[in-house]
């Protein structure tokens, strides 16, 4: 395919700084190869998958909900959320906690949304970032419209929003890249194109070649980056987010990883999907691509891995502990956020639900068959 | 014959459609090599094919829309809607076409197809997961809105709607798929579709539920016998059109009614069922109408959705209500 008249070439060239063997690229600028930031990345992209691995255990052992890992994915999270400034604005999709940690979302606040808890929407920080989107794709209209108050309130601010390749395909999604270049709003589309959309595989979603190609139709700038070279991420999202900022508008990046977990803890991919497939996978997966070059750069040790790991455990442990002990809910909160004040014909079922919710609490019986 | 439990009993009836009419397909999220996220449709694609167990892309607008020009040309889609959390999209095509395209065309063209979505609360799912949709879809005129509450009738009222000519919205409570199992004859025969169940009478009171509230309503109806208190158990199953016959002979008879439902109070179903027996039945009633049903709340996170569907108890209480007063 070649260009068209707008200026845009269909066939975007996938940007990769490093390889998944840990070799750097000529094109990687001075500043893309900052050791002390990708330090920073390293070590965030490991807090997050050792994370993932306790949420997975707390799970199976039926501490926590359903729950969809980052595994393998942590690199979109943390270079896309490294680029942003702490003002900006976040409005993930449901797999996301990469980004959000890195944004200040503790760990607490994850387990409780996925333990079944509203509280773990309520984030300590990163403020105006919004909630876990679950209804796929209906984030992307939220971003632009956010985006649009942003500047309509002439505020120093951007957006960054997530999807994944599967909420490509949704209507939602192109209504909002087409009214993101329309009205020039400063949003970046970051989709997480990990192959899979729970068991449909890319090519059943799209007979798009690349799906950053989406955004042509709606005159934005589309790019492809690889999502497992945290490097590469950080550095297109980093311009992306810049033209945002100065005026120059909205541009979709689709980052290129793959999912090598279960969809969730509900999921199991071995139903449709050749685990040697996912074997192969993990040959390029982000969190040992960056160590290889850390380590080449002697820039990392196997000391430095231990404390890293014994660090990000008991942090971990904390958090886990911190959610298990978060004060009990009770059946008030069903009521307390509903609106601004709860309405007086509203009053009476908070009453009915508190005389039910104490019999049960006395053990008579809230007898679910 | 052989026990099944009410998603195995979706699939048995799916396959009998599928290789009684070769018009029938079916089409939606992950329903093929993964057999659905509730296995509703396993095996299914081994068996028919590709071109008849359709993983679509991610697109519930598209699924109904499609489902419509399907149906309009000749085939006999049966769409699935993951979760009905996800069903909003598609309710532009279903109230917008799907219910009036006979309607639009003078009969011309048709819209025989099936939507069908788990619903539901009480399985620990996460947010959107657990939503209660049906009083939106008896709202729409032009459509039948199917709610079963066991195997059997799952397997029956399911091949009735497949085989039926208008659209037909088959809501599937997530809570009752493996929760026991009944047999089931894979025979072909289907169950009528305007027709509410009597699943035990009683000389006391009327209550009136429908899908997941079901097995806690008949709980009651056992713990209510030791006091001595008979009540008669409808099971609505089809809420639109709604078998109001039956439900008026039992009021009548009874002189007390309680409606049970999930989903939250106001607008729910149950006003419609009040509002008929308010209508024909009034000097029958020896007690208000009683509603238990979800609070207008949205329907919470897993920690409080125990607290939020009808407890066992509040049914008991809402029965204990009814006949106390006069
Ligand atoms: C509108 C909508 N339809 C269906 C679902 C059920 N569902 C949850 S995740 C998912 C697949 C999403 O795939 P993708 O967008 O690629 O994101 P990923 O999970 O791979 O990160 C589906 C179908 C949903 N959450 N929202
Ligand atoms: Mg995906």
């Amino acid at each position: 395919m070649g260009n068209i008249e707008m200026g845009f070439d269909l066939h975007m060239d996938l940007v990769q700084l490093l390889s998944p063997s840990g070799e750097i690229s000529k094109a990687a600028s001075k500043s893309a190869k900052d050791i002390e930031r990708l330090v920073r990345f390293y070590r965030a992209m490991t807090r997050t998958r050792i994370f993932d691995n306790k949420a997975i255990s707390l799970q199976r052992t039926g501490q926590l909900g359903t729950f969809a890992s980052a595994l393998g994915q942590e690199a979109i999270g943390v270079g896309a959320a490294a680029a942003m400034e702490e003002r900006d604005v976040l409005v993930p999709s449901y797999r996301d906690h990469a980004a959000q940690f890195y944004r200040g979302m503790a760990m607490s606040e994850c387990l409780l949304y996925w333990g079944g808890d509203e509280r773990g929407s309520d984030f300590k920080n990163a403020r105006s970032d919004f909630p876990n989107c679950v209804p796929v794709a209906t984030q992307a209209p939220q971003a632009v419209g956010a985006a649009y108050a942003l500047m309509a309130r002439k505020e120093d601010r951007v957006v960054v929003t997530f999807i994944g390749d599967g909420g490509t395909s949704n209507g939602a999604f192109y209504e909002a890249l087409n009214m993101a270049g329309v009205w020039k709003t400063p949003v970046v589309f970051i989709i997480n194109n990990n192959g899979w959309a729970i068991s449909t595989p890319r090519e059943l979603e799209s007979a798009a070649e690349t799906l950053a190609q989406k955004a042509v139709a709606a005159g934005i700038e589309g790019r492809q980056v690889d999502g497992n070279d945290v490097i590469a991420v950080h550095e297109v999202v980093r311009r992306a987010i810049d033209k945002a900022r100065s005026g120059g508008g909205p541009t979709l990046i689709e980052a290129l990883t793959y999912r090598l977990g279960d969809h969730t803890t509900a999921d199991d991919a071995s139903r449709y999907r050749d685990p040697e497939v996912v074997r192969a996978q993990w040959t390029r997966e982000p969190i040992a691509r960056l160590r290889a070059y850390l380590v080449s750069e002697g820039a990392w040790s196997k000391e430095q891995e231990a404390e890293l790991h014994k660090e990000c455990a008991e942090e971990v442990d904390r958090e886990v502990a911190a959610y298990l002990n978060a004060s009990p809910l009770n059946c008030d909160a069903m009521f307390e956020h509903l609106y601004a004040k709860l309405p007086d014909t509203l009053q009476w079922q908070r009453e009915e639900a508190r005389r039910f919710a104490q019999r049960s609490a006395n053990g008579n019986g809230n007898g679910h068959v | 014959m052989s026990e099944i439990t009410l998603v195995e009993a979706v699939n048995l009836a799916l396959a009998r459609a599928m290789s009684e009419d070769k018009d029938v397909l079916l089409l939606g999220e992950d329903i093929g090599v993964n057999g659905g996220v509730f296995r509703a449709t396993n095996g299914l694609q081994a068996r028919f094919g590709r071109e008849r167990v359709i993983d679509t892309p991610l697109a519930e607008g598209g699924i109904a829309g499609v489902a419509v020009g399907m149906a309009a040309m000749g085939l006999k889609p049966v769409a699935e809607i993951q979760f009905s959390g996800f069903i909003y999209p598609a309710i532009d095509q279903i109230i917008n076409h799907a219910s009036r395209m006979r309607n639009r065309t003078r009969g011309r063209l048709t819209c025989p197809m099936v939507l069908r979505s788990p619903c539901g609360a009480g399985i620990h799912a996460p947010e959107h997961h657990s939503e209660s949709p049906e009083a939106m879809f008896a709202h729409m005129p032009g459509l039948r809105v199917v709610a079963p509450s066991s195997p059997a009738r799952a397997y029956g009222l399911l091949l009735a709607s497949v085989r039926d000519p208008d659209p037909v919205i088959f809501l599937e409570p997530t809570r009752l798929y493996r929760l026991f199992r009944q047999e089931v004859e894979d025979d072909g025969v289907e169950l009528p579709l305007d027709a509410c169940f009597i699943l035990r009478e009683g000389a006391d009171a009327t209550v009136v539920t429908w899908g997941a509230m079901v097995p806690e309503t008949l709980a009651a109806a056992e713990k209510l016998e030791e006091e001595g208190v008979m009540i008669e158990v409808i099971d609505v199953a089809t809420l639109k059109p709604l078998d109001v016959e039956t439900i008026l002979r039992s009021v009548e008879k009874t002189g007390r009614c309680v409606i049970v439902h999930e989903a939250p109070r106001t607008a729910g179903f149950g006003a419609e069922v009040a509002a008929e027996i308010a209508e024909r039945a009034l000097y029958s009633l020896l007690a208000p109408i009683k509603r238990v049903t979800g609070y207008d709340v949205v329907v919470p996170l897993a920690k409080l959705e125990k607290q939020y569907i009808p407890s066992v108890d509040r049914i008991i209480d809402g029965v204990r209500q009814v006949m106390e007063a006069s």
